[in-house]
């Protein structure tokens, strides 16, 4: 079977705005923000994939990219085999019904201004997904899909709670009919006992919808919970991927491991893996204007040799679905 | 596509007890109307503000006397039973002058200040949302008619077009585009930036609906207040070209006309003058501590 | 709290913040008790609107009043934060008791370069010559890890990352040796590597310098790596109390045991625990035990009394009337 999504070599580079000047100055190259640097992975349909880095790894971006939000630098993107890259507006409506988004804020992904029914109802009307009089009904079955109840389709967002919120963010999502999910931070900016009930509504409607999620998170546990198989993203490059289980038992690459190992989990309250600083990364993350040549992670990397600095690795596959982009393991 | 009828996810989160609920719309305006009445200025300023509207209204009812009629008392009276508001040179009765003086005022304020708003809220939407080359163009444009001082604009305009309500109107309108363009633009830079725009693209939604329905509803609440404010400076603008000779003709009874008029007689009749003055300060006054009012229970910039 | 009295840096009682509405008298605080022992890392860890960050900051009188009213005691070496007047607590705050904030750039003066901030900071409560005090800066921002220390003194906030500006918070708060620091999500802003280096920078600091530290987090696996003690708080109170090791083995009150059962494991179970519903608003809370609607072993009287904390073992104690019974 096809994949849902593929991938291909995605570049994003924003350039730097220096300026009328600089622009006009001849012969200067500009200077580029690599957010996506060749960036490859698939979906398959019913599947989660988790993406997981920590902040300016272009994890959003990716995700801002696969829905068209902006543009690519290069690449190519497919979606049930189709390239939708390079597709005008109007060729992207099916597209934008089959692949939705869910936000992280749930306070300002919805308009302040419109009632729950108008923000769950307005895509499936602009789609004519349904008949005007049947709206209504639809927008009930989303609402109680997502765990709301009918009541709810008056209120304004600013009368829900954050969980309720971002409940109805699912629900517009859901009203089209989508194949895809992007879930970018969807959980973030919730408390725990909400955060949970989410992750697990959304498990649940997978099943039940047979939908695909890609799930962007810096959160290790919550891409744990949620991923079949997980892409962890390090500057702008994909460092490893691999299925949820075995990743998370065997990883390979020395920044998933230092991710791992920087996690606070909770423990047994005797020792503390803040008492064994020489297991943490050290230093920081490098601009991503300016990068070193070779491997972005080794200025950081515990394991690091020559030819680390020489060129970039490429993913490889160690093991069967396991692949990761470091010398060490070639 | 598949249908989602009937599908119905058993909802992990069990049933989810709604947090203090806050009241709907109408008591959202029971809500601002708390607020608002906390500061007494805001209530005088709204008072005010009612009586203008009342007396033009009802001028046709509330005045003793025709305003247009010579004659109906002596020249030059001062304030007596008979003529509130004494009468003026020829003989008109002052207070019928003023309350239908009241009437031209507003028309002019409201009518100038709506035809700025509608004018400046499209430019700054469009300025503002598509961004780009027209947002340069548009806002270069704005910054010229914004240096530019209202009421030199509105002579030159007047010069070209000629004298009348209409055209007082249209002058102090165009005058007034500017700030409403800025301040629109400044918000919907905001606003365009919000996840529920982006959602609402990635919907599918085309431009057009996303500026009417996402985009504008989420700006008005400052353009209300900037309309509220600019009504007293269109006021005062159309009573300065009054003044000068440049409103409506004579001897329609235009606030600033009347002004000007009493100079001739300002030792001898000083009322002339200093009443329509007074309603002239009363009016704008008010409606500026109105539109304070209401910028700090509506602008959501500065609640919190 | 029977062990060693004289141990005792910090201790809070009845601590009540209320806020005058339109409805009313609200309580976001109420009836906080607790103490902090010499060089004890103490959690305070709750939900947002639990009232933790409003409970640290009305120990220091760092809430507004009016519109906000606090009552309680909270003794600081013998003295009664609360009732001191407003020079003498502005000479314990930051001398004796350092705060540190979620965000780090937000609480650096931009304008200044960071090695005078950190030098202003020791100034205002140090009577010692500035010459040694500018020794000082360079030593001490080395020791909270900033590299090339001497040069970076020299540079200003927006040149630092999130992390290295909270070191700098960090360098500031030890900077005139306070015997408590409290830390109000400290490395909420910043991501996982970088909140590993400075936890366990204040860690080994609090070890080193035997500064306690009353550490406010929404977090449970930074409480449970962080801190000896744990205080759980919801809807103003303090619902569960104890050493860390307890409170994540045995936790007594359901509504701990919720929230750890809400947590992703990293075995990768199937389904998450979950508590039903929200916490309430202060407008609406409920009556007798304030977790009662969503308590999945709620009893009729739980509607009725409102449950004082009681013990539920050796220094653990619990807000539950199902607790000891």
């Amino acid at each position: 079977m096809a994949p849902l999504l593929e991938v291909r070599d995605l570049v994003k580079h924003f350039p730097l705005d220096g300026g009328m000047l600089t622009r006009l100055l001849p012969g200067r190259p500009g200077r580029v923000v690599h957010a996506v640097d060749g960036v490859s992975f698939v979906v398959e349909p019913g599947e989660t994939l988790g993406l997981v880095g920590e902040s300016g790894c272009g994890k959003t971006t990716t995700s801002r990219l696969i829905l068209r939000a902006i543009e690519p630098t290069a690449g190519r993107i497919f979606f049930e085999a189709q390239e939708i890259t390079g597709l005008s507006p109007a060729e992207l409506l099916p597209f934008r019904r089959k692949a939705q988004i869910v936000f992280q804020d749930p306070y300002t992904s919805l308009n302040p201004r419109m009632t729950v029914e108008r923000i769950v109802g307005e895509p499936i009307l602009v789609h004519r997904l349904v008949a005007s009089g049947e709206l209504r009904a639809r927008v009930r079955t989303l609402l109680e899909m997502v765990g709301l109840q009918s009541e709810h389709a008056a209120r304004y967002p600013h009368e829900l709670s954050g969980g309720q919120r971002q409940r109805v963010g699912i629900a517009r999502a859901l009203g089209l009919g989508p194949r895809l999910i992007v879930a970018d931070e969807a959980v973030s900016a919730l408390d725990v006992s909400v955060r949970s009930q989410i992750l697990n509504l959304m498990t649940a409607l997978r099943e039940r919808l047979h939908l695909s999620y890609l799930f962007v998170s810096h959160d290790l546990s919550v891409i744990r919970f949620v991923s079949h198989r997980v892409a962890v993203m390090y500057l702008g490059r994909l460092a490893e991927v691999a299925p949820a289980d075995e990743l998370f038992k065997r990883p390979l690459h020395p920044y998933t491991q230092a991710l791992m190992a920087a996690i606070p989990t909770i423990g047994d309250g005797r020792a503390s893996i803040f008492d064994q600083p020489e297991r943490l990364l050290e230093g920081e993350l490098p601009n991503p204007i300016d990068l070193p040549r070779g491997c972005r992670f080794a200025g950081r990397c515990p394991f690091r040799f020559d030819r680390c600095a020489e060129a970039e690795p490429e993913l490889k596959e160690v093991e069967t679905g396991h692949t990761v982009a470091c010398y060490l393991y070639e | 596509m598949r249908t989602l009828d009937g599908l119905t996810v058993e909802s992990p989160g069990v049933t989810v007890p709604t947090p203090a609920a806050e009241p709907g719309a109408a008591a959202g305006i029971g809500r601002w109307w708390r607020r608002f009445a906390r500061s007494k200025g805001a209530v005088f300023g709204l008072a005010v503000f009612l009586a203008i509207v009342v007396m033009a209204v009802f001028a046709g009812v509330l005045a003793p006397y025709d305003p247009l009629t010579q004659g109906v008392g002596a020249p030059l009276e001062k304030p007596s039973l008979a003529h509130w508001a004494g009468t003026d040179s020829f003989g008109r009765d002052m207070l019928s002058r003023i309350i239908y003086g009241a009437r031209i005022a507003l028309i002019v304020g409201i009518v100038a200040v709506l035809l700025a708003l509608v004018a400046g809220v499209t430019l700054g939407l469009v300025a503002g949302y598509y961004g780009g080359v027209l947002d340069a163009v548009i806002m270069r444009v704005m910054d010229a008619l914004f240096a530019f001082p209202i009421i030199i604009l509105a002579i030159a305009m007047m010069a070209i077009m000629g004298f009348g309500v209409t055209n007082v109107i249209i002058a102090v309108g165009v005058g007034f585009i500017a700030p409403f363009a800025r301040v629109t633009r400044g918000d919907v830079l905001a606003v365009k930036e919000e996840p529920y725009i982006e959602a609402a693209r990635l919907a599918g939604i085309g431009n057009l609906p996303i500026i009417f329905r996402h985009v504008l509803p989420n700006v008005l609440a400052p353009i209300i207040v900037q309309g509220a404010l600019r009504v007293s400076g269109a006021i005062i603008t159309e009573a300065g070209l009054s003044f000068l000779g440049l409103g409506p003709p004579p001897p329609t009874p235009v606030w600033g006309s009347m002004i000007a008029e009493g100079r001739n007689f300002i030792v001898m009749a000083p009322h002339i003058s200093t009443i329509p003055g007074v309603a002239l300060m009363l009016t704008v006054v008010g409606l500026n501590l109105f539109g304070d009012g209401l910028r700090d229970t509506l602008d959501p910039r500065l609640r919190r | 709290m029977t062990e060693d009295q004289s141990d005792v840096i910090l201790e809070v009682r009845n601590l009540v913040v209320e806020f005058s509405s339109e409805d009313g008298p609200l309580r976001a605080v109420d009836g906080v008790s607790f103490a902090v022992r010499r060089g004890e890392i103490v959690g305070l860890v709750g939900e947002s609107g639990a009232g933790k960050t409003l409970t640290s900051e009305a120990m220091l009188r760092l809430v507004r009043c009016p519109p906000g009213r606090i009552s309680g005691e909270v003794r600081f070496r013998g003295q009664n934060l609360l009732a001191l007047d407003e020079p003498a607590l502005a000479g314990i705050r930051g001398k004796e008791i350092a705060m540190i904030f979620q965000n780090p750039g937000a609480s650096l003066n931009p304008v200044f370069r960071v090695g005078d901030q950190l030098l202003e900071a020791m100034r205002l409560h140090l009577r010692e010559p500035a010459r040694s005090l500018r020794e000082r800066v360079g030593e001490i921002l080395g020791r909270v890890g900033i590299p090339s220390a001497a040069t970076r003194a020299r540079d200003y906030p927006h040149q630092f990352s999130g992390g290295m500006a909270q070191r700098v918070m960090i360098g500031i708060g030890i900077s005139c040796v306070p015997s408590l620091l409290i830390a109000d999500e400290p490395t909420t802003a910043l991501d996982v590597t970088i909140q590993a280096q400075v936890l366990a920078l204040l860690r080994s600091l609090a070890r080193e310098l035997g500064v306690a530290v009353l550490l406010v987090s929404h977090d449970l696996g930074i409480i449970s790596q962080m801190c000896h003690r744990v205080l759980v708080m919801y809807a103003g109170r303090i619902v569960e109390e104890a050493d860390v090791a307890t409170i994540f083995r045995a936790p007594a009150h359901p509504y701990t045991r919720g929230l750890i059962d809400c947590l992703p494991r990293m075995d990768g179970s199937a389904r998450l625990g979950t508590i039903a519903g929200v916490m309430p608003g202060l407008r609406s809370l409920p009556s007798g035990c304030p977790f009662h609607p969503r308590c999945p072993l709620a009893e009729p009287r739980c509607a009725e009394e409102a449950p004082k904390l009681r013990s539920a073992g050796d220094h653990h104690s619990a807000a539950c009337l199902l607790v000891g019974t």
